[in-house]
């Protein structure tokens, strides 16, 4: 399949710090966003995204999961400037956000595909002006352009002959998913961030996408990070895991490690909560109780505290460190930390 | 065991812009204290299967065929105070998503309240301690001061309970469930699919239950039943379908569900899509898509076949009698 890329354009922004350099780096990234109680209430923020650190390397898949609200799609908004930093640092293949590199040039290195298919695209455009457009508006020719996008259809597996003409309503979900992601593609990003992007699909379809994301990866050299609330999606398709809870990283870690055994109980309990797929040993007590808490005032100390099973004195006071259990495998829990003051802390 | 409900070759199309063949033959019962799962995909025809057991479609556009008996009795034939009878005191729905079936304008308790009064004329006192009984039930935490909140002043997961303790809040004997924990996140999806499993064994409720999801099935379902086209291609208890599908499009639906799939292994995604309905199947539904198919799938439909008791599959490869 590769041999028959012949896309015209190069990825749009070329490699600089060589493969052991992560393609992005987020360092005490924070995103707040202001909420109006009232005209007298005082001023509060709403902590989405609240200071973490981590690396997406190149050519791997880091998959992002974790509760509705805990922050996963600012973290994806704010790695293409969907939303602005509150605080903290993006560092783009070696090249500091602001400082070294540009908001447009970063937009240029990092495409975005969402799970609603039919809102993100334009429904009196063909499909083929869809996935042409990105490239004209930077400027490669119209005839070029569209060769382009005549390719990257048949790569997506949409005929052109019978495809390119057509638009929105005239494809199912499957198919405009698959425009989306041949729209994102055109623009040659290095990485690419699906957020809950096969999530409207229905499960056969939604193999289908799976599979033409992992060719699409290999043929144009591509990195994801892929956001998903359904944990088997992410097992298949991702290298690294990197769990959230209440806008901070609680850990991260080699997928298939994580699948199998998770350090933090957040995790753990994200886990229990797969369905069984056996009906002699169905689910019998419920993996958390309790509601999210409040983004506006989170928790002291461990935020996961007031639902945890595990919790301790420390854990509603000291906020946990970072510990590495093995390679590549980091969790913040106080039971994990020999000093901290756990009774059951691991020595 | 004695059937609750009984659908009868049930056939509903729609008119109007476009025509849409909907359901096209549809026969299922389901048992008294029973949970059976419609499982099947997008346009396959669940949600309108238990809207017609509501009368909740359009009524103009909408031509309606086979028979529909709860208790014996003749739904399809039900009109003006008896359907509102029916509707809420013997059958209760719920959906994927509150806001059908909550009022915003109205607090949780008056709603719960105003119910109860409708279908049972009780005193409000009594309604009002209905309501917090049933929040109770439903585990809603601080119950007493939840009676006075309004459905945006909770959270997704306590919505959706608040409109379980809504539909059940007269003891139905038959709750209709269209996929209502499928915009839940995976911890709170769990805990509502326990709290429903306890309820409809306390109450000994029937349940049809609306998914798309084959995990949610199994940790709900007594029977399934799977659906194609407005169609059902298989039916067996929860185990038969997951340890021994016959269907193709069962046993492709199991392997693209990606339980267990491992990174840098090929899914074995189902081909194509789903036909548009713009006419009535004439031949298996599946057969364009099948990986089995045959010259004669083309042909006729193939009829549901009895394969034990409360087992049947609509395919040409079954047909054989059973050994
Ligand atoms: N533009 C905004 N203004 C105010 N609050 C916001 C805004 N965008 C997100 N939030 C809040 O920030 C928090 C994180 O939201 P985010 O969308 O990142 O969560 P998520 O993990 O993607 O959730 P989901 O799984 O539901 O998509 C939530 O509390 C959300 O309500
Ligand atoms: N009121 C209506 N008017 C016209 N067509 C309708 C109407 N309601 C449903 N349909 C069509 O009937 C078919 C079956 O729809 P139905 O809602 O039962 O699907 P479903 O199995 O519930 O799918 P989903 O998983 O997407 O909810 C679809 O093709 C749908 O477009
Ligand atoms: S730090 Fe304490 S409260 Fe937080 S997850 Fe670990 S044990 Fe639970
Ligand atoms: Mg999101
Ligand atoms: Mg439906």
């Amino acid at each position: 399949m590769s041999a028959s890329n012949t896309l015209s354009i190069a990825p749009s922004l070329a490699d600089v710090g060589g493969p052991a350099q992560p393609l992005i780096t987020a360092r005490d990234l924070t995103c707040h966003f202001p909420v109006r109680s009232g005209t007298f209430a005082p001023k509060k923020v709403v902590r989405a995204v609240d200071g973490i650190d981590f690396t997406i390397r190149k050519g791997e898949t880091l998959g992002v999961v974790g509760e509705s609200g805990c922050g996963k799609s600012t973290t994806a908004r704010l790695l293409i400037g969907l939303v602005p930093v509150t605080g903290g640092k993006i560092i783009y293949d070696g090249q500091e956000l602001g400082a070294d590199l540009s908001l447009r040039n970063l937009r240029r290195g990092v495409q975005m595909v969402f799970q609603d298919s039919f809102a993100s695209l334009n429904p009196r455009l063909t499909i083929e002006e869809t996935i042409a457009f990105g490239p004209k508006v930077n400027g490669v020719p119209q005839a070029e352009a569209l060769a382009i996008a005549r390719d990257l259809l048949d790569r997506i597996g949409l005929d052109p002959a019978r495809f390119a003409g057509r638009y929105p309503h005239e494809l199912s979900g499957g198919q405009r998913q698959r425009v989306n992601i041949g729209r994102a593609l055109a623009m040659r990003p290095r990485l690419l961030i699906l957020d809950e992007a096969v999530s409207a699909l229905d499960k056969s379809v939604e193999a289908q996408v799976l599979n033409l994301l992992d060719d699409l990866r290999r043929d144009f050299d591509l990195t994801y990070m892929f956001i998903s609330h359904d944990l088997n999606v992410v097992r298949f398709i991702s290298d690294r895991l990197m769990v959230m809870y209440l806008g901070e990283i609680v850990e991260v870690g080699p997928a298939e490690a994580l699948y199998h055994k998770q350090a933090h109980p957040y995790t753990a309990a994200l886990f229990a909560a797969m369905p069984s797929m056996d009906p002699d040993a169905r689910t019998q007590v419920p993996p958390l109780a309790g509601d999210p808490p409040n983004p506006i005032d989170p928790p002291s100390g461990c935020r996961f505290h007031t639902r945890c099973p595990q919790a301790s004195a420390v854990c509603g006071m000291t906020r946990p460190k970072v510990t590495t259990l093995g390679p590549g495998h980091q969790v913040a829990c106080h039971l994990h930390d020999p000093n901290s003051g756990h009774p059951e802390a691991t020595t | 065991m004695t059937a609750l409900v009984e659908i009868e070759d049930l056939t509903v199309r729609f008119s109007g812009e476009r025509t849409v063949h909907a359901i096209n033959g549809v026969s299922l019962s389901v048992a008294k204290g029973e949970v059976l799962a419609l499982l099947g995909e997008s346009g396959s025809g669940k949600s309108v299967t238990l809207k017609s057991i509501m009368q909740l479609l359009p009524g103009r556009r909408t031509q309606i065929g086979g028979r529909i008996r709860f208790d014996g009795r003749d739904v399809l034939a039900l009109k003006g105070r008896a359907l509102a009878d029916f509707r809420g005191r013997d059958v209760a729905m719920i959906f994927q998503d509150p806001s059908l079936a909550l009022d915003p304008v109205y607090s949780i308790g008056t709603q719960i309240a105003e119910t109860v009064i409708r279908h049972e004329g009780v005193s409000r006192v009594a309604a009002r301690s209905r309501a917090l009984d049933m929040l109770k039930r439903v585990r809603i935490p601080s119950a007493e001061r939840r009676l006075d909140n309004y459905p945006h002043e909770m959270s997704g997961g306590m919505r959706q309970r608040a409109m379980i303790a809504l539909a059940l809040a007269c003891g139905p004997r038959l709750l209709l469930a269209d996929e209502p924990t499928t915009a839940l996140d995976a911890t709170v999806q769990m805990q509502v699919l326990l709290l429903l499993r306890e309820l409809q064994q306390e109450m000994d409720m029937s349940v049809i239950f609306v998914t798309h999801d084959i995990g949610v099935a199994v940790e709900i379902a007594d029977r399934v039943a799977v659906m194609y086209a407005g169609t059902i291609v298989e039916t067996g208890t929860i185990s038969q379908i997951i340890k021994d599908p016959r269907h193709p499009y069962t046993k492709g639906l199991l392997a693209a569900n990606l339980h267990g799939a491992v990174k840098g292994s090929r899914l074995d995604a189902i081909p194509g899509a789903p036909p548009t309905l713009e006419e009535p199947p004439t031949s298996c539904p599946f057969a364009p898509r099948c990986p089995s198919a045959l010259p004669v799938c083309r042909e006729a439909r193939p009829p549901l076949v009895n394969r034990g008791p409360g087992r049947a599959v609509a395919c040409v490869l079954e047909q054989e009698p059973a050994i």
